[in-house]
């Protein structure tokens, strides 16, 4: 009995163990001392046809209730941006999805092509030098940070704000040992990041990372973050929505030295945390310390453009110890969605796209005021797509009420923050529409306080 | 061709995003307001998608061809995994989702767990880590963590590493703050057993080893490798990249290893993405189960799945949330689709290197001449020295017949190195083919060695100047200063393969 992917015949078999010189399959296996053998069958369910298997995983998709079955304001890290079908179409396409890394860049000049676009865009949005060809994820990717400004500086310690998402400085700290690093969290102060003691704070520091917009949705003084590092000779790192650059202005032109951020809004479906893409840009002076692929234009034999991956002399497979990053397989393919979003939207697009977010979220606080009557926290402070509210008592318990009634209301931001218990973090993307938000003030109105 | 950026004309665009009436006006203050609009390509739908398509016309995947890409495991990626991956249930499950409403995605998690446990022979498994080099790190925080509790991370500061490894383990070894020490191959392509015993002391923390190693052999030694490592105390660490070969024949927590990656994309058919994107799951022994990463998958005494945060021993987090999510989707899918037949799957791959490998060792030069696992590695020495055609041109030319090539350079210990990887999807009609290829460009390496040293004669581009690019990189587009695309010229029908 064969298998729908293997292809082997009886004959075949039989030919092939002649051409090889052995008398059977286990034969071929003679090195592996008996002892390190299984001798068994491996104890698993038995092999499903396709249709059984999709009846399988079809009963394991209904018990989640994702997006489309529940109005979900849902967001920290992680947005409901509508995704566009070319992103399918493109991503689908087996030349793609099923090549690996472009070692042989004369059969990946499409890969190379595309990731070079998509450095572009991320140069373009972030107003930086250099772009590689992407990380795992935002968190990943401002870890791979902290090693280039340690190296770049020589010095040890980074500080990160308690308003930067609270995976990220957990992934920061979780690398940190092996880097040789010390992490110091700077407190916000109502919601926000305060310049002078980001400066005192970044005294001796290699480098600061704050995020825009923090992970209260609060706008951060960006610019006068990035002017402290600097007075202190620190390098600033924005931790960025990318979705939040056409209206919001981009790090490299306020200072910073690397931007860099989770790329899932831009062109990727939540897909439960995973596989999305981290972009990671920088300065110029940076580009040697770049972790991951680079991808660079140069001709071909017969003098015509063509793409390779460039600067390989940073990487594992060529420098080993020595490399910037151990990194190889990065999110090519998600990168490849974010491009191709990211082209669909176009400059008037990404400007329309945030100007609508803003609009909705500034209904959504005066909605939730005057229909809950809940209270912003930080009311001061700009917002961008996302916002937090006091709902008067423990917000996980709000979530479970309201989601009984259909709607998931955002996230307990007293998971993370002390004192915070009853605040709810409320994300709203240009797919909520004005009368799902009267939806979430009346449901607030019913389970809140 | 053009790229996207030269297709751009202002005014045009792709997409429409939803405007409300009636709403307050954006409001961004005006210190923090973009002051120039990002120049992204400025295009409608069907010039996005006729763009992307031809550049994808421009790639070789596994999809199109052979790929026997050495260490890579470039097996087919079946299709019912994108239609899986693509139920909104999955997709659209928003990864903050409450434990209740994420039932399905959690125990789908707990159940590929349980699964990569019994194919590694280990007691506990985190999914987190994003890629086999993710998880190597994650690996070696385990053997320090571990290593802490027991008092002794002082005193064990080195990692032993075979001269055949991946260029990724002595860079996990650096990113994890440890010292190397390197051990020499033997002349059968094992590690060299009286080399190891005088660098293993109690200083050592961890071997990382891959088996059947980057030459595609199993180490003959490895019971006497764990007598020696475990003996002194260390631990061991297994880079699964070769994983294919032993599925369900040999396992690598009965060999004495503790910590193992899995790479999703290679052995359980996660399709690579062009670079992306991996999953590079840990299995360990039961004693390092309390490090590892948060949260951890629990399933319940009322048999409802969880997450526990609540690990106080845990190294912390390695990347977002559980891990890879889309990832898992596929690669659970594929093992329910081989259950325990998954050794046929091993022994497919297996049996196809090794004819592979049987058809070409009188031509090409074979450095360790045994059976091999899942790949082999040749060298074109002789032929460089012969004719002047090297392994590179060996790859350049076989791209002409229609074939992607091996993996070249690699591992280190066999010069003008030929890695090849058949995998177990390929039909016995595509190897010969494969094998009368690679043989006839043995004989034009001798006839004619200017065929192989200016190929590829049949590629949308010749070959490309790698070192131009490092000398003077160009890793943008520059807009109004970008030199202009070349102009057109009559597309060639169908490139043809071979002479």
């Amino acid at each position: 009995m064969t298998h729908p992917f293997l292809a082997l015949t009886d004959s075949d078999l039989e030919e092939m163990l002649r051409t090889v010189g052995v008398t059977s399959v286990d034969e071929l296996f003679r090195d592996i001392p008996a002892a390190m053998r299984l001798g068994r069958s491996l104890e698993l369910e038995p092999a499903l046809s396709e249709h059984e298997l999709s009846a399988h995983m079809a009963e394991l998709a209904a018990r989640n209730v994702d997006t489309t079955r529940e109005l979900s304001f849902l967001g920290a890290g992680i947005y409901d941006h509508y995704v566009p079908a070319v992103v399918d179409t493109v991503l689908q396409r087996g030349e793609f999805l099923t090549a690996y890394t472009p070692y042989q860049p004369e059969m990946s000049q499409g890969v190379l092509q595309s990731i070079f676009e998509y450095q572009t865009a991320i140069c373009e949005l972030t107003g930086m030098d250099v772009s590689n060809a992407s990380g795992y994820d935002g968190e990943t990717v401002t870890a791979d940070a902290c090693f280039i400004a340690k190296h770049a500086t020589g010095k040890t310690k980074i500080v990160v704000t308690e308003a930067t998402n609270p995976q990220v400085r957990q992934v920061v700290k979780t690398y940190a040992p092996g880097f040789g690093l010390e992490i110091v969290e700077l407190p916000h102060r109502n919601g926000t990041t305060d310049p002078d003691e980001l400066r005192r704070a970044a005294e001796g520091a290699a480098a600061v990372i704050f995020q825009q917009p923090n992970f209260f949705g609060c706008l951060e003084p960006a610019p006068d973050l990035a002017a402290a590092a600097n007075e202190a000779a620190a390098l600033p790192i924005a931790h960025v929505d990318p979705l939040s650059l056409g209206v919001l202005e981009a790090p490299g032109r306020y200072g910073c030295a690397i931007a860099l951020g989770e790329g899932q809004a831009a062109g990727n479906v939540p897909s439960y945390g995973g596989p999305h893409y981290g972009f990671l840009a920088a300065r110029q002076e940076f580009i040697r310390r770049m972790p991951g692929r680079i991808v660079g234009e140069t001709v071909d034999a017969a003098g015509e453009r063509g793409y390779v991956l460039t600067l390989q002399t940073r990487e594992q497979h060529i420098r080993r110890e020595k490399a910037t990053s151990n990194i190889t397989t990065n999110q090519t393919l998600l990168a490849l969605g974010g491009l191709v979003y990211l082209t669909w939207l176009g400059p008037q697009g990404i400007r329309e796209l945030g100007e609508t977010c803003l609009s909705l979220a500034a209904y959504a606080q005066q909605r939730l005021q005057e229909v809950a009557g809940l209270e912003r926290v930080f009311a001061e402070r700009a917002t961008f797509k996302e916002f937090a509210v006091r709902v008067g008592r423990n917000a996980r318990d709000v979530i479970r009420d309201a989601r009984a009634r259909g709607v998931h209301p955002g996230y307990a931001l007293g998971r993370d923050y002390e004192g915070m218990d009853d605040v709810l973090l409320v994300a709203v993307t240009e797919k909520r529409t004005p009368l799902e938000i009267d939806r979430l003030a009346a449901v607030l109105a019913e389970v809140a306080r | 061709m053009k790229l996207i950026y030269e297709k751009s004309q202002a005014g045009r665009r792709a997409s429409a995003i939803p405007r409300h009436e009636g709403l307050p006006a954006p409001e961004v203050p005006a210190e923090l307001r973009r002051a120039e609009p990002p120049r992204l390509p400025e295009v409608p739908e069907f010039e996005l998608v006729r763009h992307f398509t031809e550049l994808s016309t421009r790639n070789f995947g596994v999809d199109t061809g052979f790929y026997p890409l050495g260490s890579c495991t470039m097996k087919y990626n079946p299709r019912i995994n994108e239609r899986l991956v693509g139920l909104p249930g999955f997709a659209q499950l928003h990864p903050h989702q409450e434990e209740d409403g994420a039932q399905g995605a959690l125990e789908l998690e707990w159940r590929l767990e349980q699964i990569l446990a019994e194919v590694t022979g280990l007691d506990a498994v985190s999914l987190q880590p994003a890629a086999g080099s993710q998880g190597e790190l994650t690996g070696l925080m385990l053997v320090r963590a571990y290593f802490e509790d027991r008092g002794e991370s002082a005193q064990r500061r080195k990692v032993v590493i075979p001269d055949t490894a991946h260029g990724t383990n002595p860079a996990s070894v650096t990113m994890s703050g440890y010292e190397l020490t390197h051990v020499q191959t033997d002349a059968r392509g094992n590690i060299d057993v009286e080399d190891l015993r005088a660098k293993v002391d109690e200083h050592t923390a961890a071997l990382m080893l891959t088996n059947p190693s980057t030459l595609g052999l199993f180490d003959e030694n490895i019971e006497e490798l764990e007598r020696i490592f475990h003996g002194a105390g260390a631990l061991m660490y297994y880079d699964g990249a070769n994983l294919n070969a032993v599925c369900g024949i040999s396992r690598p927590g009965d060999m004495g290893f503790d910590i193992v990656h899995i790479n999703l994309h290679k052995t359980f058919s996660q399709p690579h993405g062009g670079g992306g994107p991996g999953g590079g799951p840990v299995a360990v022994r039961g004693m390092l189960e309390p490090f590892l990463p948060v949260p951890a998958v629990i399933k319940r005494g009322d048999g409802s799945f969880g997450l526990d945060f609540d690990r106080p021993r845990s190294i912390g987090k390695v990347r977002g949330f559980t891990g890879p999510f889309g990832v898992f989707v596929r690669a659970y899918a594929y093992m329910r689709m081989y259950g325990p037949r998954l050794r046929e799957m091993s022994e497919a791959a297996v049996l196809n290197a090794n004819y592979v490998l049987a058809r070409l060792k009188g031509v090409y030069e074979l450095p360790y001449d045994r059976l091999c696992m899942h790949e082999f590695v040749l060298s074109a020495r002789d032929m460089k020295r012969d004719h002047g055609a090297t392994a590179l041109d060996v790859a350049k030319r076989l791209m002409d017949y229609g074939f992607h090539p091996p993996t070249i350079y690699f591992p280190l210990v066999v010069p003008e190195a030929l890695m090849i990887e058949p995998t177990e999807t390929e039909t016995k009609e595509t190897l010969d083919a494969f094998c009368e290829a690679m043989l006839a460009i043995a004989r034009e390496a001798a006839a004619s060695p200017e065929l192989l040293k200016e190929a590829p004669h049949h590629r949308p581009v010749r070959r490309l100047d790698e070192v131009r690019a490092a000398r003077n990189p160009v890793v943008k587009y520059a807009f109004e200063q970008h030199p202009a695309a070349e102009p057109a010229r009559p597309v060639a029908a169908e490139a043809p393969k071979g002479p």
